[in-house]
């Protein structure tokens, strides 16, 4: 306990009011799923883009019964994800997990967990730049013309030039969605390999962007759906092996340097995941391996 | 021609502020009619297209425009999302400067696939197939499909926008001093396309000039102004052969001289 002569700081860093200001924020964007809510972003004690947005999302909806899971590009022991994770520790004193079943509370920045999320949980994505049209319009006032009038061929408009420049789509993260056949979103910068897994998620989805100052979410079963052309559907990456410590397949992989020669194996980008199914006993062939992702319809050839 | 007109401005004034940018126009245009809008720099000529294209607001007047199911509204009537509608499907607007009107940083047969696409085309085969048709009718080859505008000559960006407008089939197309910024070998080009697109496709044109040359050969109609008013409209034969108003008669000889 803090000692009453002190200042009293406040649970989970954000004074009352400012958490009030940020849940309205949240409750509005959650009644209107895909709608990027402005509210007044507060300074946080770590720079822009180590998740300042998701930070004060997270600190908003803690409660001190809350068991906390922090992951950066679907690991719990980065730098970022260990500080962000300890941060809350310290001004909240939560329990952690790096077990996503155990969570009811997941932060994280660019990747969705391989186990499924159930009703009851909450995911928070860190989210650098909210807007989708963004790359082809960069006023501000014209695109919230086109959220509100559902005017959405610019993000069609990028997806053609991707295949004419690449033959397939090849825009493979923050790929955009549709949300409820209504606003276009930015699902923050994942791989589209996790996409179909926000689409009728049971767990709920909130997105914080600090710099941006914009909130949006997907309640529990929320359609999603990817955007696509009839005749370039949308397909996620396939990888053509199995990660090297667990044998898991059909997850999302990450490369490691095995040597200086050039050696590489493939990985789980989940390290829970990998670390839960090597404790069950799975493993892995654990040598250097040729690998490639393929985008779906290279698979499906 | 159609007993209807396609577009009717009454009474149409422009301030800024106490300073007058356009007053008391009044015209209609037919179907299938290029209109010229003539006079000299600073007479008023853009302040009218734009006001008359919503992209700039009236002060005073109206404006109105047969819709595809006949009916005549004030533009002032129709929705911001109808208005948006109508200027990425049923008009065209033609800027002097072809980067205001392309987008830059995306190739050619996606500037003219956006409107298709903007209506809900979702199918990139034929998106594509008619994007590269367009470029042929505006005498790009189809194997620069793929290429940016940025690498574009300024002769071929402008036939760019101008497919780039056409893809939707629009009924009516504004253009302010099309050929305006390009070399005088390049512009006699670009006019002849133009001419040919207008009456192949029976399209109602708004055309803002200071050079009567352009005028003449692409209008039926002329509308001179001075000082942001009207001073004389009438057949653009007659009226570069027999201008009543001392004004015409000076920018008449004005090209006679050069
Ligand atoms: N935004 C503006 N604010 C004030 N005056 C303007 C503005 N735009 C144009 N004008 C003035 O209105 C007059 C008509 O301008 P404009 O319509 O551009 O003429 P034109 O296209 O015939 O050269 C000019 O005197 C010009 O200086
Ligand atoms: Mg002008």
């Amino acid at each position: 306990m803090t000692n009453p002569s002190l200042p009293a700081y406040n649970f989970a860093y954000l004074d009352e009011q400012t958490k009030r200001m940020i849940r309205r924020a949240i409750l509005k964007a959650i009644a209107v799923p895909g709608y990027q809510v402005p509210f007044a972003s507060r300074d946080m004690p770590m720079p822009y883009g180590w998740g300042t947005g998701g930070v004060q999302v997270t600190a908003s909806i803690l409660g001190p019964d809350d068991v906390l899971k922090v992951i950066d590009q679907g690991a719990d022991d980065t730098t970022n994800a260990v500080s962000i994770r300890a941060f809350f520790a310290k001004v909240a004193d939560v329990a952690t997990t790096t077990r996503t079943e155990d969570a009811t509370i997941i932060q994280t920045r660019h990747r969705i967990p391989e186990t499924p999320l159930a009703h009851g949980q909450i995911i928070v994505y860190q989210v650098p730049i909210p807007e989708p049209l963004r790359f082809l319009e960069p006023r501000e006032t014209e695109t919230r013309v086109m959220h509100a009038l559902e005017e959405y061929g610019l993000v069609h408009v990028k997806l053609y030039e991707d295949i004419a420049q690449h033959g397939h789509i090849a825009t493979t993260y923050a790929y955009p969605v549709k949300v409820e056949g209504r606003y276009v979103m930015d699902p923050s910068p994942i791989p589209k390999f996790d996409n179909p897994k926000m689409h009728h998620s049971p767990a709920l989805q909130l997105f914080g962007a600090g710099r941006e100052k914009r909130i949006y979410a997907l309640p529990p079963f929320t359609d999603v759906v990817s955007l696509d052309f009839e005749d370039h559907p949308f397909t996620v990456q396939r990888f053509d092996c199995r990660c090297a410590l667990c044998d898991a397949q059909d997850v999302y992989m990450d490369e490691v340097i095995t040597d200086d020669r050039g050696g590489r194996m493939f990985v789980c980008s989940d390290t829970d995941h990998c670390e839960t199914r090597r404790s069950e006993g799975c493993q892995g062939a654990g040598l250097p391996q040729h690998c490639t992702a393929k985008a779906g319809w290279e698979a499906a050839e | 021609m159609n007993s209807e007109p396609i577009l009717s401005v009454r009474k149409l004034e422009k301030r800024y502020g106490n300073f007058i940018g356009c007053t008391d126009v009044s015209f209609d245009v037919w179907p299938g009619e290029v209109i010229a809008i003539v006079g000299e720099s600073g007479s008023g000529k853009t302040t009218l297209l734009n006001c008359i294209s919503t992209r700039l607001e009236r002060s005073s007047g109206e404006i109105r425009y047969r819709l595809r199911d006949r009916r005549f509204p004030d533009l002032a009537e129709l929705s911001e999302a109808e208005l948006r509608f109508l200027m990425r499907t049923d008009w065209g607007f033609v800027h002097q400067n072809p980067a205001d009107g392309l987008r830059m940083r995306v190739s050619a047969g996606a500037n003219v696939g956006e409107r298709l696409m903007a209506v809900g085309d979702r199918n990139y085969g034929e998106i594509r197939r008619r994007a590269s048709d367009w470029l042929e009718r505006v005498e790009i080859a189809a194997s620069r499909i793929d290429d940016m505008p940025v690498s574009f000559s300024g002769g071929m960006r402008q036939r760019l926008q101008i497919a780039r407008n056409l893809v939707t089939h629009p009924r009516l197309i504004f253009m302010d001093e099309p050929t305006g910024g390009l070399d005088v070998s390049v512009q006699a080009r670009v006019l002849d396309l133009l001419r040919m697109l207008v009456s192949d496709l029976g399209l109602s044109v708004i055309i803002v000039t200071h050079d009567l040359g352009v005028a003449r050969l692409l209008s039926q109609r002329i509308i001179v102004m001075k000082s942001g008013r009207i001073v004389e409209q009438g057949l653009t034969d007659r009226v570069m052969d027999d201008p009543s108003h001392p004004y015409t008669q000076l920018l008449v000889a004005s090209i006679l001289e050069n």
